[in-house]
């Protein structure tokens, strides 16, 4: 029961009254409080109770002063009642009925009735927390809005300020082009790292320190941002990857050949990593720019299987070709699997067994499911 | 004369259902003729779904290759559809197999109705399938129910 204050009872601005309900008696914890019956009401900021006699003796609590409450049945000789634990008293509270309790807790004991419907409106307006909501300014002074800041209320209101305010040094919302929103969040000390690193980049080429380059890259990482400073030296967009392309295109000529022509966009990227060492592709660059070949007339293509498997292949690669040595192979060996074929080839096993289903497709190949496993057999059907 | 397997069951594709529609389409042809076929040879006129999986039919132990339920059940829609095959039940666990149709039943036996000179006369079922003169036509010691659905298609009085 300390934790309530006395009160004129006459409601603040943006304060409205919810519900009221009469022949309320108020407990502290467990014992009757030395306040007679009265009138317990609700509203949007606090819980106001008023002796039905003595309109001057009326004191209030605040909502976010409660941290839960609940209902208690009634019993034989006993009122309904609702019973309401709340956080500790603050420093700066101003004085009302107790000086000081050893309960946490209160009690409304509704002689009256009227408990069902005032504990569901509690149960909103708790939900709701409409108190929260900042005050418009009327007044327009130097410094945010400033309200009558009472007692928890105000201290809450003022730390949901200072995060506001933060935040807006953290992220930005902009628009860009035609309604496409991007979030994009500016940490600044990531932004200055990257800073010093592009710098260091450009100027010795690569002689930052080990540690420098770890942590940018797990920022990266984490971020999910492709490499922002080969885009910084390079562009970034369609023009990067047109570059990017052209090296690709020249890179792979032979590696392809020597794989038959096909290669998988893992194998690819494995591949072009280790070759460039540290100016590291993503694999959203890496896939961007192979599928630029076509356009920019290369002598390489980018192919999606059925399965989703990417591949980039020779142009001059003939997929009817490599389908009818499939035939032959098989019809030569009798049958084949996935993993014999690609023995006889020189092929990965996932490029073999796309081959197979290829041919199987075009009605050349049919299967052979078993234990044993997968088998290919010439479609006698 | 023992039964002359069809080049396909040797062959261990024939016991995977094809994923490619045109392969799988001549495969199930091939499965059906195979078991109505098979059937026409031991004279079987019902299928037990659970037994069949361990038939001969189904299943070559030479080449240890064996058709899954699911295709089963799929080879069996497969003469459904043609009209050569009847289930018995609603769970799809036995079922009929004909391998002539009724109509094609009904026709044979009227040609021989015709042949013999008896259009006009009164038969008996058990005459017609066991009778002596029946002895060595077609239809002799087929079973009753098949009969029966014979002579839907066909003018009978």
């Amino acid at each position: 029961m300390d934790r309530f204050a006395w009160t004129n009872g006459l409601l603040e601005m943006n304060e409205t009254l919810v519900i009221q309900q009469r022949g309320v008696k108020l407990y502290d914890g467990d014992d009757k409080a030395k306040l007679d019956v009265g009138v317990v009401l609700l509203t949007t900021h606090r819980l106001i109770w008023r002796d039905h006699k003595n309109h001057e003796c009326c004191i209030a609590l605040s909502l976010s002063q409660i941290i839960y409450f609940e209902e208690q049945a009634a019993g034989i000789g006993k009122s309904a009642k609702i019973v309401i634990h709340l956080y500790p008293v603050t420093a700066n509270k101003e004085p009302g009925p107790y000086q000081q309790s050893k309960f946490p807790y209160i009690k409304l004991s509704f002689k009256e009735h009227g408990q069902i419907e005032f504990f569901r409106r509690l149960t909103e307006e708790m939900t709701q927390k409409r108190w929260e909501t900042p005050v418009p300014q009327t007044i327009s002074t130097a410094t945010g809005s400033q309200t009558r800041a009472v007692g928890i209320v105000g201290i809450e209101r003022k730390i949901e300020q200072k995060r506001k305010e933060t935040e807006q040094n953290i992220s930005e919302v902009r628009t860009r082009g035609n309604s496409s929103l991007v979030v994009s969040f500016k940490a600044k000390e990531m932004v200055e790292l990257s800073r010093s690193i592009a710098n260091k980049i450009k100027d010795k080429h690569g002689d930052i320190t080990e540690d420098e380059t770890i942590r940018f890259k797990s920022y990266l990482l984490s971020m999910g941002i492709a490499n922002p400073v080969t885009r910084e030296t390079h562009g970034s967009g369609t023009n990067y990857h047109m570059q990017l392309a052209k090296q690709l295109g020249d890179m792979l000529l032979a590696p392809l050949e020597e794989r038959g022509g096909m290669m998988a966009l893992t194998e690819v990227y494995c591949l072009v990593n280790r070759a460039r060492g540290m100016e590291l592709l993503s694999p959203e660059d890496l896939v961007n720019a192979c599928k630029m070949f076509e356009s920019m007339q290369l002598p390489l293509r980018l192919r999606v299987f059925d399965s989703g498997v990417m591949v980039v292949q020779l142009q001059s690669h003939s997929e009817e070709e490599m389908i009818a040595s499939a035939l032959d192979n098989v019809t030569d060996k009798g049958s084949l699997t996935s993993e014999e074929f690609a023995k006889l080839l020189g092929l990965s096993v996932l490029l073999s067994k796309e081959r197979l289903l290829l041919a199987e497709k075009m009605g050349h190949l049919c299967r052979d499911d078993s234990v044993e496993g997968l088998r290919f057999y010439p479609n006698l059907f | 004369m023992s039964f002359e397997w069809p080049w396909q069951y040797n062959f261990p594709p024939f016991f995977t259902l094809q994923p490619n529609v045109d392969t799988r389409q001549k495969q199930l042809a091939a499965w059906c003729s195979l078991a109505l076929a098979y059937c026409r040879h031991h004279k079987l006129y019902t299928l037990d779904v659970m037994e069949s999986q361990e038939s001969p039919v189904f299943n070559n132990k030479k080449i240890e290759r064996k058709l899954s339920t699911e295709a089963i059940q799929v080879v069996f829609e497969e003469l459904r559809k043609k009209g050569n095959l009847d289930w018995l039940d609603k769970n799809k666990s036995r079922c009929l197999v004909m391998w002539r149709r009724p109509e094609e039943w009904g026709k044979l036996i009227y040609q021989w109705v015709s042949k013999v000179g008896m259009i006009n006369s009164v038969f008996t079922l058990y005459e017609l399938s066991n009778g002596d003169d029946t002895e060595g036509e077609e239809f002799h010691g087929l079973e009753e129910w098949i009969l029966l659905r014979s002579f839907k298609g066909v003018k009978f009085f």
